[in-house]
Formats: structure tokens, C-alpha cells, sequence
């Protein structure tokens, strides 16, 4: 049994009303980069927050390094040899490198001789970073880092990544992937949970699958393809969303050189933005988080006055018009934050379903609400973009993140806009939801409409755009046929780099 | 109107005492909002601590004791806010409120057969050679003892936010509170421990009040000073140095104000009974026009309730 550095034994733990994990049981190898795999909700995070003594078993067992494992709580993980990189950064924007690597300490150096080891670290491994920044300034890969390097002055045995390179460009996942590599190399297990398959693929030597709670397999993952991969997380056979080629037609709408001022202190400001979409197009706008994304959403839905003829639709000038006059006229946006901001976290999925859709689904009349009208179309999205909810009276904030996904974007494609602006459309959702998604995008062009799609996944971009731009420091680069771009080029026109235009 | 009865030595001198009420409740308060907690109940456990300070004082003969007491009494009162905030979840705004009614009340209460009493002078730092030189002396020198606790405690803050590791781990549970749970650090025992002192601190303040710079007993004698050091607090963007000089100014333009006043100056006395609170909220406000930066310094916990879920 001493032959592997981890092993799990009949893990269980439920929560009212679900079990997260049941009787899951496998083994980590030393040096070995081991997947876990599986849909939203299948219990990935409640198995790696087990291990890491956030969460304590009901049942079972782990066994580290041939010794009885049960963590009470993280710092015994981490004495232990477990360190973990969190999906959602558990940083503090307003302290610097160094005093964040600190916090994540047994015992701290003095502040010199950590950012001298900082700077050690991260030259060892290829992560440039600088310990005097703060945290707040520093770009979504560079937080990552800090993340890595604080595990790595552990020196831990066991390295936990929970999707690493959901915010990567895909230069900065070579990046990660040659520290991982490097890491293995030196004898250190990763425990690697992504969706995406094809890196999965690249980098691990096996993979588990979860499905459910329940473990389904334990395999080689470079032995088996992607869509197999899927379809055992899944646990049916995936549908591909598909494209029908159709012929762009006129444009529908316009951006001329829009600079806008970013409101947040950490945001980006936009930098003389031009664009068209035409109808049936789709219109695919790539880049890392926080380059400008947030801003242009708003710039499009209204929420930004621009100068008024700096966004055109079908000729007119509507830069100077507000989202709900946006709305009427048929302009449609949905944002990324999906408590907060795409739906009141706290109201039903009725009211959720009035607040946008009042104006173009007549869901009032006279200042009066039409609530039966209202819950027509709340239980019409549910029933058409297969919400998972117990009933539509259920608050947004009580539906998992996939299916709040599923409502907020059935809610603007089923009112038939002439241009839908999405963005993240499928962050954190599933593969199968998330290809119900694409396809209703799809759909929706093949009528006829406009459709602008920001996201990170290049992978959805690659899948359902026709053309493709990135956003780069509130720069946006030309469109070009999606057709004809690789990677590669990709990767080049998101790092701002303007020959690959 | 004889503007030359104001002797600008004894203004300064006095200028100190009269802001060390605030001073200390606002130092106290800081400490609690940069671990994330919201608690507008200072006013409460300002005038909290000054019964319990002033009774145990008169009772016991000792003004030493009677501070002690005030802090104590001040940390009581908070650890209720505390245990309705960050084990019962209550609302923080609400709770601060509900909670400077309430020490009003019970101060009321308490203090009712100590009004008119006169307390035991407290002991006042005399160094015989330091104290007797002209001008500076009598600035700096001679005053009570709380009115250099004051000035420590805004060092000592300064210090452990800055310098020590528990400082840097109560500002990341008021910056981020679930990273730093995720990191493993007792979100809620680390913020009651913050309360009890900024309860202290505000007892102290109340205490200084009714012991030193009045001295005497009267109900709701703290007059909203608990509400200008939680101005000062944010003004003060949570910097201690700023918190110091917002006090200072405060107290001296309260000092100033009343001289003038004893002067006889032609100006309606409403216009210079609000003046300290005017004054200082502009110059505070002016210092920290530049909102980016003030943002940064905000806490970004702050008032928010936190909950560990698994």
C-alpha cells in the first residue's frame, strides 16, 4: 500500500437533502498529475475540500504517505503536505504579494527573506512575479501564481489545482503546464480537476471520473478521447451543437470608436472600439478576464452612454440610449455575474423573468403587472431551455450555477432580439448544458439575428463563432474569419500582438 | 470681546484632553472595522464606559480602577453586538443602533444617584524637571494618564496592523473573510477579539470623559462623540495617524470655540457649537478627496455578514 502517496478509502458526505460524495475511493501515485473529472455537482469540490480539511467525511478514510490522513482542518493539510490552488482565488486585493504568501504560512520569514524566496521560487519554476505588488493590480494568471508559488514554498507532496487554466491565455497554460511539469519531474503528485478534456488529455496520467456522487471509472486518459471522456461524466452520449452555414446579411449593428472610462477601480477602460455584426453572424470576442469585458458588455447593453452615433443599429444611432430602451428596440445583453447582475438573486424566477422581459413580452399594462402573463413565460423558458428548478415561484439564487445559466440566457433568446449580447455564456456550466446553450445561440442567428459572444473558452469561440476578435487592455483587435485562425494565432491577437491582424 | 484672554499654551494643553474622548473610541472602532465588522454602537459603549468608570471611581476612590472598569464594562457591552453579529448573524447596522439606545439607557440607569457627584481627581503625570519647562512643559507635560494612552494606542495600532503578523491576518478577515477561512483563520474569533477591544477603547474614551476632561457625572454627556470618532474613523480613510490628527482637530476647534465664546466673540453661539463638527468633517473629507486611494483602504468585508459554509 506504500507504493502510492494518497489513498481514499469509502469517502462519504452528504448534505441534507444530496449526497456530495459516496463511497468514493481511489489512489494518487507519487509524481503522478491525476484528473478528477466531472459535471457540476458531481462532488469534485466537496472530495478536494476533504482532503484539504475543509470539509470533514461522514465515512471513510484517506491514508497519506502510509499514515492515517484526517485533517480538522487546513493548516493540518498543509503541515501534512497538501496545498491547494483555489478555482476562485481566495486572495486579498489590497495587500501585496508577499503579505498574502505570508497569510498562507505556518511560519513566516520576515518579510525580505519571503520576497527573496519569492523571487527564488518563481524564477525556479517560470513564474515571474513581483512580491512587492499588490494583489489587486495584478492580472488574472499572475494571481494564479501566487497562489502556486504560496503552495510551492510548502514544498507540499501533494498539489490540489481546482480548473487552473479557466482564466489562462493559452501561452500561460504552456506556461503552467511546464511548472506542473517540472513538478512531477521532482517527485510532487497534482491532483488536477478541470473540464477541459483535451488538456486533461495533454497533461494527466489518470483520471477519475465522478458522476453523481459516485465514483464511475478510473482510466488513462490518453487513451481514451475526448468525447468518450464526456460521455462517462456525462453518462449518455453528448450532442455537438451544430452550425448551419449561413450567409451573413446586412450589418445589424455597429461600434465607431467608442472609448469608455472604466467606473471600477481594478476595471479596464476601452480604447477606441470598432466593430460590426451582421445578421445571422455570430460574432465571437475572446480574451482574459479583465481586459475590458465588463466594460464592453455595458457599453452595449446600455448600462454606458456612449456619444450617440458611436453604436448603430440598423442605421440609427442608439449610443445615448438606456437598457430598457435598448430592450424595446430589441438590443438584448447578458451579462456574465449571474447573481447580481444577469438576476436579482433574492426574487423568483418570475420576477426575474418581468424585470427583463416586461417591455417586448407585454408582461404589463398601464404601470399594472400581468402576472399570469409573466408566469407564462417564466414557465415557458423553464420548459424550453430545460431549467432544472422545483418550481418557477423558486428564488435565482436557490438554482445551481448551470441552470440559472440556462434561464437567464432562455429569458433573452426567447424574445426574439435582433442583436443578443452574451457574456461568459457558459462559465462554470457543464458540457451538456453548455451545448444546449451554444446550440440556442445558434439557433437564434440562423433567424437572422446578431449575436456577440465575449468569452474565455477559446474552445466555444472556436465552435460557434464566425468571425473572432479579442479584446486586449480594452483594445480590440480586427475580426477575422474564425475558419481561418489556429490556436496559435489566437493566442497571439489575445496578447495583444497586432500583426497577427 | 478680549480676544487676548486666550492663552494659546493652555489651548493646546487643553486641546489635548478635550480630544482624547474621540481619539480613543475612534482608534478602537478602527481596529473593528478593519477586521470587517461595522459597529456603529461606539456612541453606546462610549457613555457605557463612562458610568461604569465614573461610579467604580467614585466607589472605590480610585480613578485608575475606575478606568479599568470602563474598559471592561465597554468590552461587555460589545461582546453583546458581538455575539448577536458573528453568531446569530444579525444585521450590523441595526444591531450597532439598537445597541447606542441601549447604552444610553442603561447609562441612564446606572448613573441615576451619580449625577452631581464630584470624583476622585485622577493622578496626573507630573516629571519634575520636564514638566517645569516654559511653554513646551506645560503642553506636553502634566496631563492624566489617558491622554498618553491615547497617543500609545494610536503607535501601538499603527504598530500591529502594520508590523506583526496578527495584524496582517485581521486586516485579510476584514478584506476577503472567506479566503481567510479558506486559509484556515477564526473568522469570528478574530473579529469578537476586535470588538472587545474596540469596546475598551470606546469605554475608555467615555470614561476619559466623565473622569478626566469634565469631570463629573451628567445622562447622555457624551453628545454624539461617539458618532464624530466613527466619522472620523472613515474619514480618517482607517489610517491611525489621520484618526490622530481628525481628534486633534476636533478637540482643538472645541477648545477654540469655547474661548471664543468666553470671549465674547459676535458670532451666534450655534455657529460655534457646530463648528468643530463642520470643521472636521471638511478637512477630514478634503485629506481623502483622492477616492481611489480611499477605496483601497477600505476594508472590503466591511458590514458584511459572514457565514462559514462548507
Amino acid at each position: 500500500m506504500t507504493d502510492s502517496l494518497l489513498s481514499l478509502r469509502g469517502l462519504t458526505k452528504a448534505y441534507p437533502g444530496v449526497v456530495a460524495n459516496d463511497d468514493v475511493s481511489f489512489e494518487i501515485g507519487h509524481g503522478e498529475v491525476h484528473a478528477l473529472l466531472g459535471e457540476n455537482g458531481a462532488g469534485k469540490s466537496t472530495l478536494v475540500k476533504m482532503i484539504y480539511g475543509l470539509v470533514k467525511p461522514d465515512h471513510g478514510a484517506m491514508v497519506l504517505n502510509g499514515a492515517e490522513f484526517t485533517p480538522s482542518q487546513p493548516r493540518v493539510a498543509r503541515a501534512a503536505g497538501v496545498g491547494m490552488v483555489f478555482q476562485h482565488f481566495s486572495l486579498f486585493e489590497a495587500l501585496n504579494v508577499a503579505e498574502n504568501i505570508s497569510l498562507g504560512m505556518e511560519n513566516p520569514p520576515n518579510q525580505r527573506d519571503l520576497s527573496d524566496r519569492i523571487r527564488d521560487v518563481s524564477q525556479t519554476y517560470g513564474l515571474p512575479l513581483d512580491p512587492e505588488r499588490r494583489v489587486g493590480d495584478l492580472s488574472a494568471g499572475e494571481r494564479q501564481r501566487v497562489e502556486i508559488i504560496r503552495c510551492l514554498l510548502q514544498s507540499p507532496k501533494l498539489l490540489i489545482m481546482d480548473e487552473p487554466t479557466s482564466v489562462l491565455t493559452p501561452q500561460e497554460v504552456e506556461i503552467l503546464f511546464g511548472t506542473l511539469r517540472k513538478l512531477r519531474a521532482e517527485g510532487t503528485s497534482i491532483l488536477y480537476i478541470s473540464h477541459k478534456l483535451e488538456e486533461i488529455r495533454n497533461l494527466c496520467d489518470t483520471a477519475t471520473v465522478l458522476r453523481l456522487g459516485k465514483k464511475v471509472a478510473t482510466c488513462d486518459p490518453r487513451e481514451k478521447s475526448a468525447r468518450e471522456l464526456a460521455e462517462m461524466m456525462v453518462g449518455a452520449s453528448l450532442h455537438i451543437p451544430e452550425k448551419a452555414a449561413a450567409e451573413a446579411g446586412e450589418v445589424v449593428l455597429e461600434m465607431r470608436n467608442v472609448d469608455l472610462k472604466s467606473l471600477s477601480q481594478f476595471g479596464t477602460s476601452l480604447k477606441s472600439i470598432s466593430f460590426q455584426v451582421h445578421s445571422g453572424e455570430v460574432l465571437g470576442i475572446g480574451g482574459v478576464a479583465g481586459n475590458g469585458q465588463d466594460e464592453l458588455l455595458s457599453a452595449l447593453s446600455g448600462e454606458a452612454l456612449t456619444p450617440d452615433s458611436a453604436v448603430m443599429f440598423e442605421g440609427k444611432s442608439i449610443g445615448q440610449l438606456g437598457p430598457n430602451a435598448r430592450r424595446s428596440i430589441s438590443v438584448l445583453a447578458a451579462p456574465e455575474e449571474r447573481l447580481g447582475h444577469a438576476a436579482a438573486p433574492d426574487m423568483s424566477l418570475i420576477e426575474n423573468a418581468l424585470l427583463t422581459g416586461r417591455a417586448r413580452k407585454g408582461l404589463d399594462k398601464n404601470g399594472f403587472l400581468r402576472w399570469g402573463a409573466a408566469r407564462r413565460f417564466a414557465k415557458d423558458i423553464i420548459e424550453k431551455f430545460d431549467v432544472r428548478t422545483p418550481s418557477s415561484k423558486n428564488a435565482a439564487r436557490s438554482l445551481s450555477g448551470g441552470n440559472l445559466q440556462k434561464f437567464v440566457i432562455g429569458r433573452e433568446v426567447l424574445q426574439d432580439p435582433r442583436v443578443l449580447v452574451v457574456n461568459q455564456p457558459t462559465w462554470g456550466v457543464d458540457a451538456a448544458a453548455a451545448a444546449a446553450i451554444r446550440q440556442a445561440l445558434l439557433d437564434l442567428a440562423a433567424k437572422g439575428a446578431a449575436i456577440i459572444v465575449i468569452s474565455q473558452d477559446l474552445d466555444e469561440l472556436m465552435e460557434i463563432s464566425d468571425q473572432f476578435c479579442a479584446l486586449n487592455e480594452g483594445r480590440l483587435s480586427k475580426a477575422r474569419r474564425t475558419a481561418d485562425l489556429n490556436v496559435e494565432e489566437i493566442g497571439l491577437m489575445m496578447g495583444g500582438s497586432s500583426n497577427a491582424a | 470681546m478680549d480676544l487676548s484672554a486666550i492663552n494659546p499654551v493652555l489651548l493646546i494643553a487643553s486641546l489635548m484632553v478635550a480630544a482624547t474622548p474621540i481619539l480613543l473610541a475612534a482608534i478602537g472602532e478602527l481596529v473593528v472595522e478593519k477586521a470587517g465588522v461595522l459597529n456603529l454602537g461606539v456612541e453606546g459603549m462610549m457613555i457605557t464606559g463612562a458610568i461604569c468608570g465614573f461610579a467604580i471611581a467614585v466607589e472605590t476612590g480610585s480613578p485608575m480602577l475606575g478606568l479599568i472598569a470602563a474598559a471592561a464594562g465597554g468590552a461587555v457591552l460589545s461582546l453583546l453586538f458581538g455575539v448577536l453579529t458573528q453568531y446569530l448573524l444579525s444585521n450590523q447596522v441595526a444591531t450597532g443602533l439598537a445597541l447606542t439606545l441601549f447604552g444610553l439607557g442603561l447609562s441612564a440607569l446606572l448613573g441615576q444617584s451619580y449625577v452631581g457627584v464630584k470624583p476622585p481627581a485622577s493622578a496626573r503625570l507630573d516629571i519634575p524637571v520636564l514638566s517645569d519647562i516654559p511653554v513646551i512643559g506645560q503642553i506636553l507635560f502634566g496631563h492624566s494618564f489617558v491622554v498618553y494612552l491615547g497617543i500609545f494606542l494610536v503607535v501601538a495600532v499603527w504598530f500591529f496592523l502594520n508590523k506583526t503578523r496578527g495584524g496582517l491576518v485581521l486586516r485579510a478577515v476584514g478584506e476577503n473573510h472567506d479566503a481567510a477561512h479558506a486559509l484556515g483563520y477564526k473568522v469570528v474569533r478574530i473579529r469578537m477579539m476586535a470588538i472587545a477591544f474596540g469596546g475598551a477603547c470606546a469605554g475608555l474614551g467615555g470614561a476619559s470623559l466623565s473622569l478626566v476632561r469634565v469631570p463629573q457625572w451628567t445622562e447622555g454627556m457624551t453628545a454624539g462623540a461617539g458618532w464624530i470618532a466613527l466619522a472620523i474613523v472613515v474619514f480618517a480613510s482607517w489610517k491611525p495617524v489621520r484618526v490622530l490628527l481628525g481628534a486633534y482637530l476636533f478637540g482643538g476647534v472645541t477648545v477654540l470655540q469655547l474661548n471664543l465664546q468666553a470671549a465674547g466673540v459676535s458670532i451666534p453661539v450655534e455657529y460655534l457649537s457646530m463648528s468643530p463638527y463642520l470643521i472636521t468633517i471638511i478637512v477630514l473629507v478634503i485629506i481623502s478627496t483622492d477616492r481611489s486611494k480611499a477605496a483601497l483602504n477600505a476594508p472590503a468585508s466591511l458590514g458584511r455578514i459572514f457565514h462559514a459554509s462548507s
